[in-house]
């Protein structure tokens, strides 16, 4: 009786786990972007070695590239700093030196790495996929086995497209019910992370299961294996279906025709066996769940919109000191605190469908005058969709700004950041200290509940804004 | 790398629950293209206060932490990001283990791939060492104990091949480019 992750595992041994030594796994997709790339690069040069597979590689340009347009390298220098530039000077080198597909910044096929391997069709159902960046779970939702991993393990796939590794344990995360009105795929997951807590998937590879999962879109469904690593987890994945089959049929590098026909008839082997055996498993309504907003420093520190700020257990420091640093109090409601900045953005909950739900919001309606609004589509494909459905119009009309793709203010590498001090309602997956510019506060939550906040000026409750 | 066998130093105590790589190294150093130099940026938003001089209240400031090779944190230390700048960081400031009660799983396994030995202790024993900061402990590597003075060893859980690596200072790429016939076969199967 295997689940989805075994199989997924099993077909990827190249040498079996023995007690002394982990297993070598084989991997069909390596994404690489500029940050965490150099140094594996620098380690294929010290010891004369090639990319083993330079077809099953695949690189963009996105922590570091700024957000303001620019078609030129020489442009680069002017906005970004010497250290960013140098950078994505780097990975052109690196990629044109190894042989490696770059979408670079002139690419009609650029953006965040998490979303143009499925946009792309690069991601697909029994694959196994690697990134030197830990949202790499992301691509779990095609029901892929995908990891996040370092920069050593980033020179090892690339010189033998294999990694070391022990099996993980196994979590079943069940999910049944209803989503109501103004409840989206972003507060399940961040009510599953407040749930098992920031460690509670640390050793497992999660798959996400139950009727709920069905329901969901493609979108919605990479959301949610997009913050597994925010609980911990190696990995978080869904077994395929008809949506992820429609998804990627007739994409760039899906395959095609007959072979089409046959892929798709394999994938439909990969869900688990009904009795599959997991390690730990539990089960969430998700027709109970309402908006989810984090009040603290890691994505565990969470609650519902209209719920209070938890008191702290006993002596916990680290509680205790992120209340202190985002100025908030046990006992308080987020809802009404006035916001600064609120940021659509990043591999979570910047693909089309979260920027229409937050332009559902936000049109005929005015940013408040406090708030500074910025949209930032994963890709450049988003980008030229989303403009052509008219939501850049929507956006900019309420006074908001509308960017050109990249992670932005989620890392804040590239000159979008937040201010010492200033609160942020952010669409992106880390509100720890300084993550959006040093000092900065966030308050991680939907594209609904954001675009909510931007028109209220304080953090605000979607529900009474969704028709 | 240096093959690694045992480290003893006094301990420096960072007490608080899920520090993240963000801490360790924040965001803004990763434009770097090299491994050198991070030492500098370790913790910088807790060493330094807004106008750049070191932060006196943090520990990492005191004096008597200069030469401390073991970190004492709370539980989940290292979780978030899959930057391996984090061990770099840690490692080029001088710091080679950090022990908890729970590591997280890409952090502990990027630092054993650069000889910084993450140490995963029973809650007892990680609350003793938590309020005893300065303490000179042993990290041996060879029979997988924390040695601390007054109690009995303590065993920690390192996985068998990464501890062979560690004690004979190799590290793994060369034991996978040692199977390329079974990648290039597994491939032949697969493809
Ligand atoms: S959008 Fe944010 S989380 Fe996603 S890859 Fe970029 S920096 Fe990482």
């Amino acid at each position: 009786m295997k689940s989805l992750f075994d199989k997924l595992w099993d077909a990827h041994v190249v040498v079996q786990q023995t007690a002394d030594k982990p297993a070598i796994l084989y991997i069909d997709l390596h994404l690489v972007h500029e940050v965490t790339s150099p140094q594996a690069f620098d380690v294929l040069r010290e010891r004369g070695l090639t990319v083993r597979r330079p077809d099953r590689t695949l690189a963009t340009m996105d922590h570091s590239i700024p957000t303001v347009p620019i078609s030129s390298l020489s442009e680069l220098d002017v906005v970004s700093e010497t250290a960013a530039a140098y950078q994505i000077r780097q990975v052109m080198k690196n990629c044109s030196d190894f042989g490696i597909e770059l979408k670079d910044f002139t690419s009609p096929d650029r953006g965040i790495v998490h979303v143009i391997g499925p946009e792309l069709g690069a991601t697909q159902p029994g694959k196994t996929i690697v990134c030197g960046d830990s949202h790499t779970s992301t691509h779990g939702a095609f029901g892929a086995l995908a990891f996040g991993i370092g920069t050593t393990e980033v020179a090892h796939v690339l010189a033998t497209q294999c990694m070391l590794q022990r099996k993980p344990k196994s979590f079943a995360i069940n999910l049944n019910g209803t989503l109501q009105r103004g409840v989206s795929a972003k507060d399940i997951v961040l009510r599953i992370i407040g749930e098992i807590g920031v460690a509670g998937g640390t050793g497992y590879a999660v798959e996400y299961r139950g009727s709920a999962i069905g329901a969901l879109s493609m979108d919605e469904r990479m959301t949610i294996c997009n913050m597994s690593i925010e609980a911990g987890a190696r990995a978080g994945m869904m077994a395929p279906d008809d949506t992820t089959f429609e998804y990627l049929a007739g994409r760039e590098m899906a395959p095609k025709g007959a072979a089409w026909d046959a892929a798709v008839a394999r994938w439909r082997e990969l869900p688990g066996d009904p009795d599959a055996a997991f390690d730990r498993e539990i089960n969430l309504d998700v027709s109970v769940m309402k908006p989810m907003v984090t009040f603290g420093t890691n994505p565990g520190m969470v609650v519902a919109i209209d719920e209070p700020i938890p008191a702290p257990s006993g002596n916990d420091k680290a509680f205790a000191k992120a209340l202190e640093y985002m100025q908030v109090e046990p006992g308080q409601r987020l809802a009404g605190t006035p916001v600064d900045v609120v940021f659509i953005g990043s591999c979570t909950n910047a693909r089309l469908s979260d920027l229409e739900a937050a332009a559902s919001i936000v049109k005929g309606r005015q940013v408040a005058d406090n708030v500074r609004m910025l949209v930032v589509p994963g890709s450049q494909r988003i980008k030229n969709e989303a403009e052509a459905m008219g939501l850049d119009d929507i956006f900019k009309a309420a006074g908001a700004e509308w960017r050109e793709p990249g992670c932005s203010m989620c890392i804040a590498m590239n000159g979008d950041t937040v201010a010492a001090g200033r609160l942020a309602v952010s669409t992106s997956n880390r509100n720890f200290e300084g993550r959006q510019g040093s000092g900065a506060r966030t308050v991680l939550a939907s594209p609904l509940t954001a675009a909510a906040s931007a028109i209220s000026g304080t953090v605000a409750d979607p529900r009474q804004l969704v028709d | 790398m240096e093959p690694i066998k045992s480290i003893t130093s006094k301990t420096v105590v960072i007490p608080l629950d899920d520090i993240d790589t963000d801490q360790i190294i924040p965001a803004r150093f990763l434009t770097t293209t090299t491994r050198e130099g991070l030492g500098e940026h370790l913790f910088t938003d807790w060493r330094y206060t807004k106008d750049g001089t070191p932060n006196p209240d943090f520990v990492l400031n005191a004096p008597e932490a200069q030469d401390a090779q073991i970190l004492v944190a709370g539980r989940n230390f290292g979780c978030g990001s899959s930057r391996e700048h984090a061990p770099w960081a840690l490692l080029d400031f001088g710091l080679r283990v950090a022990i908890s009660t729970e590591i997280a799983d890409i952090f502990f396994n990027n630092a054993l791939k650069n000889g910084f030995i993450p140490v995963v202790v029973d809650a007892d024993t990680h609350a003793w060492l938590l309020e005893n900061p300065g303490v000179e402990i042993t990290v041996d590597l060879e029979s997988s104990t924390v040695i601390v003075p007054g109690r009995d060893p303590v065993p920690f859980s390192v996985d068998s091949f990464a501890k062979y690596c560690l004690l004979n200072g190799l590290d793994q790429m060369g034991f996978l480019t040692q199977h390329a016939d079974d990648i290039a076969a597994f491939e032949a199967r697969a493809e």
